[in-house]
């Protein structure tokens, strides 16, 4: 064993520019893959949170859209809990008026729709009969914070609000038309005391909202509700997920198989350039298991430093890559998540496949027969 | 005397379709401590013969026995470990690894038995390389040599494990006459010193003349075996 290892370290070390090269293609092979899996893993979970960061993960409404008596909704799995009561309204101010949507959200409404984050101006509704309203909707209606708008239902309630904050939602419909407010607000003002029209949750995983939403249908005692996921609702996100996680395989398979064959292919000549030295050796007595024995760990050696140059090669190509690809606020275009995990199974492939690359020559070298070499040589 | 070779009945013949027999029928006996060489044309046999003796070829038929053992059921590992143990090997080229220093070679017999390298051990290795003359070279690379100290390397080499026999193929071969001197006196040496046997081919008659007993082989054939005292 030590025999054949240090025979392996001094025939590597011997041919120092062709151990070398070996070693940068294994590194480059490694490089690319890690810098592939980091990125599109990293494209995808950006997708996702920008997907499904900030709405809700699984809702809970009525089957006909009508309110219902809130119940409490627990799992370990879930981040945030938000009861909410919603309905059309007609908003009126002194300039103007609009159809507006009111939302009333209880405590984990600024957890689940990010809201702190997204107001321009003002702060969040905490008493009673305060508003936050949508970019769009403060233009059209001229809104400052604390300006009072008076919103009127479809069964024509009316109440006052004040308008604390102004929240940029992303999105022009929405921005046009929501008007957020506390959970009792929208209440009262709808006349549904203690009812709610809709449960939304966020949970840990995004990818196991499906089955949390099973498990919570089967616990709801309420008849006539209806519980959604995310998953559901963005089937066209997910394949385009599936087949980027897919073809991002394929090319980690493609990477693999020519460091394969590259190392393969290399380790095959030099059990050629040093069959003489094999012939030699088993003339001078090593078994046939020590002469495979020394190619093994020649790829062996090799896969190890190819491994652990191209872990650094890929993570110095990700570190450029999110220094300068940079959005013009500063933030990264793509955010990465260093996957330790992901990061040494790359490595461990490398040296694996490194190792079955060596079985050839290591065959070939143990049916060498020191005869041929000395008869020739 | 105890003989430490003794072949019976060897036969060897090359080629599957086209059958050539290059040896007949040989029968030798080799004793302890003696000094050999063995004679005859080029392509008369001898190179085969000797690679039959060293287990590093098998013979068609026959047997060869080996210190008392008989080598015709042993595998391939148990004749590799006879081969480190009891036989060394001299060849008309050097053959050592180049990746290894004049050191490391003479050594290399030693750590394919897989034993440890102590300081018993190294003083050996420096003493064979001090009586083969090449303290100087010890730490060059195989490469970094002259012919005859390459020869030189490769005869310490064979004498690492203390084996009993040493098998040398045309061992001066490649050298001028001078050296190919010194490497006999070597052997010769080596011989009276350690009582180790010698079985050399040589295609210098001047040579064969300083041994104790030389065979002839023609056509696969012994056709002379004559003892003799030079001392
Ligand atoms: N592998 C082989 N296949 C066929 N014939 C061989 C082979 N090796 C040697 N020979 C033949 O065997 C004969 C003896 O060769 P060899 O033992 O090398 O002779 P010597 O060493 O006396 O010059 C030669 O005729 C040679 O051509
Ligand atoms: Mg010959």
């Amino acid at each position: 064993m030590k025999f054949a290892f240090s025979v392996a370290k001094r025939f590597l070390g011997y041919n120092k520019g062709q151990t070398i090269m070996i070693m940068v293609g294994i590194a480059i092979g490694v490089s690319v893959q890690i810098f592939i899996g980091l990125l599109i893993t990293g494209l995808q979970e950006s997708l996702i949170d920008k997907t499904v960061g900030s709405t809700p993960h699984i809702t809970i409404t009525q089957q006909d859209e009508l309110s219902f008596y809130d119940f409490e909704v627990k799992n370990d799995e879930f981040t945030a809990v938000v009861y909410q009561a919603e309905g059309p309204a007609f908003a009126i101010s002194e300039s103007d008026d609009a159809s507006v949507l009111l939302r009333g959200l209880s405590e984990d409404g600024d957890k689940l729709y990010k809201l702190s984050d997204k107001l321009v101006e003002g702060k969040m509704p905490s008493l009673k009969n305060d508003v936050i309203v949508g970019l769009g909707l403060q233009e059209k209606l001229n809104l400052d914070i604390n300006d009072v708008l008076t919103l009127r239902t479809i069964s024509n309630q009316t109440v006052d609000v004040k308008v604390v904050g102004i929240v940029d939602l992303k999105v022009d419909s929405i921005n046009n038309s929501w008007v957020l407010s506390t959970l009792p607000t929208a209440q009262s003002l709808f006349s549904i005391d203690d009812e709610i029209t809709s449960i939304a949750i966020q949970v840990k995983d995004v990818f196991t909202a499906d089955t949390l939403s099973e498990e919570l249908k089967s616990e709801i005692t309420v008849s006539d509700l209806k519980v959604i996921n995310w998953k559901e609702q963005n089937e066209d996100l997910l394949s385009g997920l599936n087949g980027q996680s897919i073809s991002s395989i394929m090319i980690q398979v493609f990477v693999l198989i020519s460091v394969v064959l590259g190392i393969a292919s290399v380790l095959a000549i030099t059990v050629l350039q040093k069959s003489k030295q094999i012939g030699i050796l088993k003339a001078m007595g090593i078994p046939d298991n020590t002469a495979s024995l020394i190619f093994l760990f020649q790829g062996l050696i090799l896969g190890v430093y190819g491994a652990i140059l191209g872990v650094l090669f890929g993570l110095g190509l990700i570190l450029s890559f999110t220094t300068f690809a940079r959005n013009p606020d500063g933030t990264a275009l793509i955010p990465i998540n260093f996957d330790l995990q992901f990061i040494l199974f790359s490595g461990s492939i490398a040296i694996l496949s490194a190792l079955i690359a060596s079985f050839i020559p290591a065959a070939r070298s143990k049916k060498l027969s020191p005869i041929e070499v000395i008869r020739n040589g | 005397m105890d003989n430490i070779v003794e072949i019976r009945n060897i036969k060897k013949i090359y080629g599957d379709k086209v059958k050539t027999q290059v040896l007949f029928d040989l029968n030798l006996s080799i004793e302890k401590g003696s000094f050999n060489s063995i004679i005859g044309q080029s392509g008369s046999g001898k190179s085969t013969l000797l690679n039959i003796l060293g287990t590093l070829d098998r013979p068609t038929d026959g047997e060869i026995v080996i210190n008392g053992v008989n080598t015709k059921s042993m595998n391939a590992n148990q004749l590799a470990k006879l081969r480190n143990e009891t036989l060394g090997f001299i060849f008309q080229f050097h053959y050592l690894l180049p990746e290894f220093t004049a050191l490391e070679n003479v050594l290399m017999p030693y750590r394919i038995m897989g034993k440890k390298i102590d300081d018993k051990v190294m003083e050996r290795a420096n003493e064979l390389i001090e009586l083969v003359g090449l303290s100087k070279v010890k730490n060059n690379l195989a490469t970094q040599m002259s012919g005859g100290q390459q020869q030189r390397t490769a005869i310490a080499r064979s004498l690492m494990n203390n084996p009993s026999i040493i098998l040398a193929d045309e061992p001066t071969g490649n050298l001028d006459s001078d050296t190919t001197e010194q490497i006999y006196d070597l052997m010769r040496k080596i011989n009276k010193k350690y009582n180790t046997t010698f079985i050399i081919i040589t295609h210098d008659q001047h040579v064969a003349e300083k041994t104790d007993r030389i065979i002839e082989v023609k056509d696969g054939r012994i056709i002379m075996d004559v003892r003799r005292n030079n001392d």
